[in-house]
């Protein structure tokens, strides 16, 4: 093989020839410096506030679509028998997916001691907390009186009525609710010392208040750093099951119902592995554009890029094996109301919304992301994420809506059709979810400083005293 | 509270995690025990060279994880069989693997909540003020790329001429005296 010239590339780690996970040339002060740089600046690059606007005024969609829905009611949806759940559902299940990746890749890499992971896990929980904010809308303004949503948890009323413990619904309750509340402890927790240093390198007497405040008085005891570890390990260990039961309890909604098409054993791992699908995509979604505009090249590498699809790989072929399963349970249950179902959806009157899943799920990424080099080709994978997003959309769309119009009684068929309150109700969420990460990226730390140090040379500690002069010439 | 006199102890800065630790571990050899490394992230070794091992935050863990299942299971169950009982297509009031999964939920959030918390409150966070902030160059490098050792003054070994000239044989940039 003498006859291949050596790849020179500083990007490439010579050892693996994989793509190193930070680029050379960072110290302790480059990486502090950079990313507070972006939070503590004078100077707001102006796309930032474009985007903020664009983000805020495609939210106004929510607050318009959500007022009308207050006066009017749920009538004002496309929501009707047969077809009694609709884009609430869909957009509930897709954004709730989407926050999954976010856990997956704060948890669970870690406990896997994927380092890589150190640079995209802050702003994919942050990711995790806007979509869970997004999805907690849908349930919220669904109920019909969400004035009365509060009824849905267990506390002691004069009425003497209690929830139902034996309903999924009464279980989403208690999914989503601590999925969220444990996001957002998770998130809080690990920017604490993130925090210390923002205080530590504010000049202005406000930004000094604000993140000494959150900071909590951070001073990096290694008394305090051991017990954080510890911390943030048993978070991160929680959060693994956690992860993988919301999305159980969520298909469970389905899978408990006696429906064709929604009644399977099937769905708890093809939901879960779906959601990790999509929620990697949409981190690829976010991640290509900052990068692009931060310059941060050389903390969100070509490894990032390449690693998160490689899991969208695997998940995307999980999520192929359901349906070909699904497909299959179909003619071998020797049900006739599952092969119809199966039937009317492919070939139905909403065939079509399958036949896009397919090609946007399955034919599109599944087929190109084998390929190093278009794992590696950042526009072709911004391209694949937002296919990947826009197929996970019409997977829910498939399931909810295809499964409910046509069920065992001819007589009660109907359609499904959704109203311009049911879009613009969606799009808004999008607009607010753009709204709330184009804050976070201006007023957070986006990239985890006390992490990324982690993964520096620098940081190795020799032992013996004659190590001790290479080491403090390679930090300086 | 006793009026404070004097300083709060003394601050040495160094540039790399290994000059820190082993400047420690002299400390502790020496027979300094009031003494707290400070870092820009977590440098283990250093809190060997402490001798701090054992941190309860686990347990802290465990018994909310614990105290959320049993509430969570207690809750269901005097809800769904005595509280409001309803009959749904004849099966038990008392479903407990029904019951399993708020249950399983609410583990999570308990056990979650108190690590969290625990750790906070164990760290005695928040506390917006502490006197190695008043060390002049401490501010510019603990959450930065600096790491510092604070040999306490209530330490019983403490003096300021001796504590001093022990940690000037180390290569540290500087050694300063923090006041309360």
């Amino acid at each position: 093989m003498a006859t291949k010239e050596p790849i020179i590339d500083p990007n490439l780690d010579p050892a693996t020839g994989e793509y190193v996970v930070i680029a050379p040339g960072h110290n302790f002060k480059s990486v502090t410096q950079k990313i507070s740089g972006i939070v503590l600046t004078s100077n707001t690059p102006l796309g930032w506030f474009f985007g903020l606007i664009v983000g805020a005024g495609v939210a106004m969609g929510v607050v318009v679509g959500i007022t009308w829905l207050f006066i009017k009611g749920v009538g004002i949806w496309g929501v009707t028998i047969p077809g009694a759940w609709g884009f609430a559902i869909i957009n509930f299940v897709w954004w709730i997916g989407i926050g999954h990746a976010g856990t997956l890749i704060s948890a669970i890499l870690l406990l896997f001691k994927q380092t890589w992971r150190n640079s995209i896990n802050r702003f994919a929980e942050a990711m995790t907390i806007f979509a869970v904010v997004c999805a907690g809308t849908f349930p919220l303004i669904h109920v019909g009186r969400p004035w009365l949503a509060y009824w849905l948890f267990p506390y002691p009323n004069t009425m003497n009525v209690w929830p139902q413990f034996r309903s999924p619904l009464a279980w989403d309750v208690f999914a989503v609710s601590t999925y969220a509340i444990i996001s957002i402890v998770f998130w809080y927790i690990g920017m604490i010392p993130d925090f210390g240093t923002l205080r530590d390198r504010a000049v202005s007497p406000l930004a000094k208040a604000f993140y000494g405040t959150l900071s909590l008085g951070w001073r990096g005891s290694t008394r305090h750093w051991i017990r954080y570890e510890s911390a943030s390990l048993l978070l991160a260990g929680l959060s693994t099951p956690l992860v993988l039961s919301v999305h159980t309890v969520i298909s469970f909604d389905f899978a408990v119902a006696s429906l064709a098409g929604w009644h399977t054993t099937i769905f708890p791992p093809y939901f879960v592995a779906g959601a990790v699908y999509s929620g990697f995509a949409m981190v690829l979604t976010l991640a290509i554009p900052i990068r692009k505009f931060y310059h941060m090249e050389d903390l969100v590498t070509l490894r990032h890029l390449d690693n998160m699809a490689k899991v969208m790989l695997a998940t995307g072929g999980i999520v192929a094996y359901g349906y070909g399963m699904e497909v299959f349970m179909s003619w071998y249950s020797a049900s006739h109301w599952e092969f119809f179902m199966m039937w009317n959806r492919m070939f139905g009157p909403m065939g079509w919304a399958y036949w896009i899943l397919i090609a946007t799920n399955i034919v599109i990424p599944l087929t190109s992301l084998w390929s190093r080099k278009l794992r590696v080709n950042v526009a072709w994978l911004f391209f694949i994420s937002i296919v990947v997003n826009t197929g996970m959309w019409f997977e829910r769309f498939v399931i909810v809506v295809t499964s409910l119009y046509r069920d065992y009684l001819p007589s009660s068929w109907g359609t499904y059709r959704a109203t311009k309150w049911d879009y613009m109700i969606y799009v808004g969420t999008m607009g607010l979810f753009t709204l709330l990460f184009f804050l976070f990226i201006r007023f957070l730390p986006m990239i985890p400083m006390s992490e990324i140090k982690m993964m520096l040379p620098q940081t190795k500690v020799r032992k013996g005293h004659q190590n001790a002069e290479v080491v403090s010439q390679e930090a300086s | 509270m006793p009026p404070r006199e004097g300083i709060f102890g003394l601050l040495a800065e160094f540039n790399t995690p290994t000059e820190l630790v082993e400047a420690t571990e002299a400390a502790h050899a020496a027979g300094y025990r009031r003494m707290e490394c400070y870092t820009p992230y977590p440098v283990e070794e250093a809190a060997e060279a402490l001798h701090f091992h054992t941190t309860r935050v686990p347990l802290l863990c465990l018994l909310g994880g614990l105290m959320g299942v049993t509430t969570a299971f207690l809750i269901e169950t005097w809800v769904n069989v005595w509280g409001y009982p309803l009959n749904i297509a004849g099966r038990p009031l008392w479903s407990w693997p029904a019951f399993i999964i708020p249950a399983y939920e609410w583990t999570i959030l308990f056990a979650g909540l108190s690590a969290a918390f625990g750790m906070i409150g164990l760290n005695g966070l928040p506390q917006l003020y502490h006197p190695v902030f008043n060390a002049p160059n401490f501010r510019n490098g603990a959450t930065t790329d600096k790491f510092f050792l604070c040999l306490e003054a209530h330490d019983p070994k403490f003096s300021l001429t001796e504590t001093r000239a022990f940690l000037e044989q180390f290569p540290a940039v500087s050694v300063v005296e923090v006041d309360h």
